[in-house]
């Protein structure tokens, strides 16, 4: 389904130094009407349904309908993300809900380690800096 | 509040952009996975003084086929070898890939699982007594890299937590590359040829989709990794649903095109994929069969694929039908043998694999069971969760249709096709392989000097996923880095000027706003045509000549004689094009590259007599695989100063023993 905007949630990120959805959408589908100072998805029909708009809104203002041309109305998926986890509210169109909840990542935002020191002593070698550095030997297949 | 009821254009597109001229010594075009290996290895070997830039059609936090995350690792070798990794790629393939190029990926794919585990990825892990932990519980376990056991679903698979799979990998690119040194929201549209010597590349222009802005980039080297093309061919979903492709919806085939403009020579460009996915929502089936052991019916309740007719029917297509792994494109074919025979439909029947598990564990079990089922759509296929819900579909109490998709292009996934390029410089490699400039040979470099690719634009060696497209990133970032310092006193040169390279980008603005006042609707004038309007152009005449969904994936020799001219007409009319705004300019050039992408396709498949890959497609007068005049790589090239295409045969080496 394409992503909406609850109009009376979404504030167009206005207190933030960009839009988070339009920021985000890897399809460019979310867009700021600055007058209302409101977003919403220019093209419906090119939505993967991915849900990085929903996941990123600080207000969260964004949701899904499911595609119009197969999906009954009803249902939803909510996911509400944590630092370490995401829980999902799934309802479903007789009512029944379910909720899930999984680990997104081991490590506080920010800190992966890029290994910004590390410099690859051989150019001309096969080996990847980290396996460089980890004495990795290069196997040579048994060939026909 | 009624917010406009507009279709697009926030962002109004002005006939005189804004120009930036760049010059650096590596540019990294694409964002995804392969373009993040690249970005956080690629500083480790530049010298002092030497510049980079990335730039990304997207954000890379949710850029690439990625973005919205996976429930799992497809390739980890672990306690495998590469050779048996060869030989699984090879099966599955059909006997035809680069076996150079799939070895020494899996000599180095599982550095970069191993680096995903580091930044924080959840990976599952086995406990001593064979269960399974979720990726934060199996942290007690410790980690891949220092001899735990991951869940394997399959013998190359591995479970993860990955709903922020990208975020975390991202995370680490733009921390090793410097955000001075990335550009997001620049789509990069065409590859710049150098004025002295048309083999190699000097650069590539751009547009923002943020503000009206052309980028010119001279580089001495570059790797384009734009991932795949999806919507080359009409989905199966009519309306809303064409978004809900099984692959990433914004894959343009911008690989290839760029790649093929620029002269660099394209391989296995007939091969496609058509995943046999749960129907409409496209969530994954790979879970249900490895993890959950579900069965796949027919219509009548049969389990079609272990009947002796498929096992007769697969024999055929023996000795890759008759391995212990049946290669996918057999799967599909056999299940499409069901639907023509009117034993549809295919369901999965979740069911019974579910009763079944349950008759051995506690009701504790069970709901972590279940929970694991619905993770592995929420983690990567939302949209399919949300299909259940509506449907009211509880899995342990309904089955779910199955269906193959429409094509897809890719060298990624169960898929090989790409561009060219070069094996590593080792002793074992035949030569034939190898691709060099100035006597010297750079891995995954294309027949373009300073031009590499990784991820899907490498061709004949598919199952790299997720974690293999980032290995390949970083191999040919290394070669970058040792091409720009081989080639140090080169001097990038462009024979376009700047001005000419405007009118080529911003072409579609100016089509549009010299004739839109015309007509009293913008998106119907006869001067023009919208994006939109092309797009379905080219859906319809793949679908119904270019084996898609409409003929079971069949063609024939005069169905691509017709397709073909339709395509030739399309690019000319692709002069037409017309964008009021940055996101419909992005999209004329999207609609541009999926054009010149499927057309190589198709050229492909009418370039092979026979049908190599059954199940993916079908060319009627050539059934069946004829490995006595076919069991070669078919090559092309292009060149866009004639508009010829050029396809041969080229000699396949097998290096890995059966």
């Amino acid at each position: 389904m394409p992503s909406f905007v609850i109009a009376e949630k979404c504030d167009g990120c206005k207190g933030g130094d960009k839009t988070a959805c339009m920021y985000i959408c890897p399809n460019d589908l979310m867009v700021l009407e600055p007058n209302a100072m409101k977003a919403y998805n220019q093209e419906p029909d090119q939505c993967w349904e991915c849900f990085s708009c929903v996941k990123i809104c600080p207000t969260q203002a964004i949701e899904v309908r499911g595609y119009a041309d197969f999906v009954p109305l009803g249902s939803s998926i909510m996911p509400m993300m944590g630092t370490e986890d995401v829980m999902w509210t799934c309802k479903f169109r007789n009512g029944l809900i379910k909720r899930f909840k999984f680990p997104i990542r081991t490590t506080p935002e920010g800190t992966a380690n890029a290994y910004p020191d590390l410099k690859g002593k051989d150019l001309d070698s096969g080996l990847l800096s980290t396996e460089e550095a980890d004495g990795y030997q290069l196997p040579t297949p048994q060939t026909v | 509040m009624a917010l406009p009821n507009k279709p697009m254009g926030e962002l109004k597109a002005v006939r005189d952009p804004e120009v930036e001229e760049r010059e650096v010594d590596i540019l990294i075009v694409g964002g995804g996975m392969a373009a993040c290996g690249a970005a956080f290895e690629i500083k480790k070997w530049m010298t002092e003084g030497q510049t980079v830039l990335l730039c990304d059609k997207a954000a890379m936090e949710r850029s690439g086929a990625v973005a919205q995350g996976l429930s799992a690792i497809n390739t980890y070798i672990g306690d495998n070898s590469p050779e048996d990794y060869v030989r699984m790629v090879r099966n599955d393939l059909m006997g035809i890939v680069r076996e150079d190029l799939i070895y020494d990926l899996g000599c180095h794919v599982d550095d970069s699982v191993h680096l995903f585990e580091e930044w924080g990825l959840p990976i599952w892990k086995k406990t001593e007594d064979g269960k399974n932990l979720d990726g934060k519980k199996g942290q007690k376990m410790g980690t891949l890299k220092g001899g735990a056991q991951p869940v394997r679903t399959g013998k190359w698979q591995i479970m993860i937590n990955g709903e922020s799979y990208k975020r975390v990998v991202a995370e680490a690119a733009k921390l090793a590359l410097g955000d001075d040194n990335i550009i997001e929201r620049c789509f990069i549209v065409e590859l710049l040829n150098d004025a002295n010597n048309p083999k190699q590349i000097a650069g590539a222009v751009g547009i923002s989709v943020r503000e009206n802005k052309v980028y010119i980039i001279k580089c001495k080297t570059m790797m384009v990794a734009c991932g795949g093309a999806v919507n080359i061919y009409q989905p199966r979903s009519v309306g809303e649903g064409k978004g809900r492709a099984w692959y990433p919806v914004w894959n343009a085939g911008s690989t290839y095109t760029m790649a093929l403009r620029a002269g660099a020579e394209l391989s296995m460009m007939e091969n496609r994929f058509t995943p046999a996915r749960f129907k409409d929502g496209y969530g994954p089936v790979g879970a249900w069969f490895l993890l959950f052991k579900a069965k796949a019916l027919n219509g009548l309740g049969e389990n079609f694929a272990a009947s002796d007719a498929a096992k007769a029917e697969l024999e055929k297509y023996a000795p890759y039908g008759t391995a212990a792994i049946t290669p996918t494109c057999l799967r599909n074919h056999l299940m499409l043998f069901e639907m023509k025979e009117g034993r549809g439909p295919i369901m999965m029947d979740t069911v019974t694999a579910l009763a079944t598990l349950g008759e051995t564990m506690d009701k504790k079990e069970l709901k972590h069971l279940e929970s694991e089922a619905w993770e592995d759509f929420l983690d990567m296929t939302c949209g399919q969760a949300n299909l259940w819900c509506a449907q009211d579909c509880e899995p342990e109490k309904k089955n779910s249709e199955v269906m193959p998709t429409e094509p897809y292009l890719l060298g990624s996934h169960s898929g090989c096709c790409g561009i060219w390029t070069s094996g590593p410089d080792f002793d074992w490699v035949p030569d034939e392989y190898k691709i060099k400039h100035n006597g010297k040979v750079y891995n995954r470099m294309t027949t373009i000097a300073g031009l590499f690719t990784a991820g899907d634009g490498v061709a004949c060696s598919g199952h790299k996923f997720s974690s293999g497209s980032h290995a390949e990133g970083r191999m040919a970032a290394k070669e970058m880095a040792k091409f720009a310092r081989d080639n140090a006193d080169f001097t990038p040169t462009l024979k376009e000027t700047k001005e000419e390279l405007v009118d080529l980008v911003y072409k579609p603005v100016r089509t549009y706003l010299d004739n839109c006042e015309y007509t009293t609707a913008v998106d119907i004038n006869p001067n023009y045509l919208k994006p939109n309007g092309m797009m379905y152009r080219m859906m319809k005449a793949t679908h119904e000549y270019g084996a898609g969904t409409a003929t079971f994936y069949q063609t024939t020799s005069k169905n691509l004689e017709i397709v073909l001219d339709l395509l030739e007409v399309m690019r000319a009319d692709c002069e037409k094009l017309a964008a009021a705004d940055l996101h419909e300019l992005m999209r004329a050039w999207e609609i541009y590259h999926r054009l010149y992408t499927v057309e190589a396709h198709l050229r492909h498949i009418q370039y092979r007599k026979e049908t190599r890959y059954p199940g993916f497609y079908y060319q009627a007068d050539h059934p069946g695989q004829d490995d006595e005049n076919w069991f070669c790589f078919v090559n092309s090239t292009y060149d866009k100063a004639t508009n010829e295409w050029n396809l041969k045969k080229v000699e396949y080496t097998k290096i890995i023993p059966d």
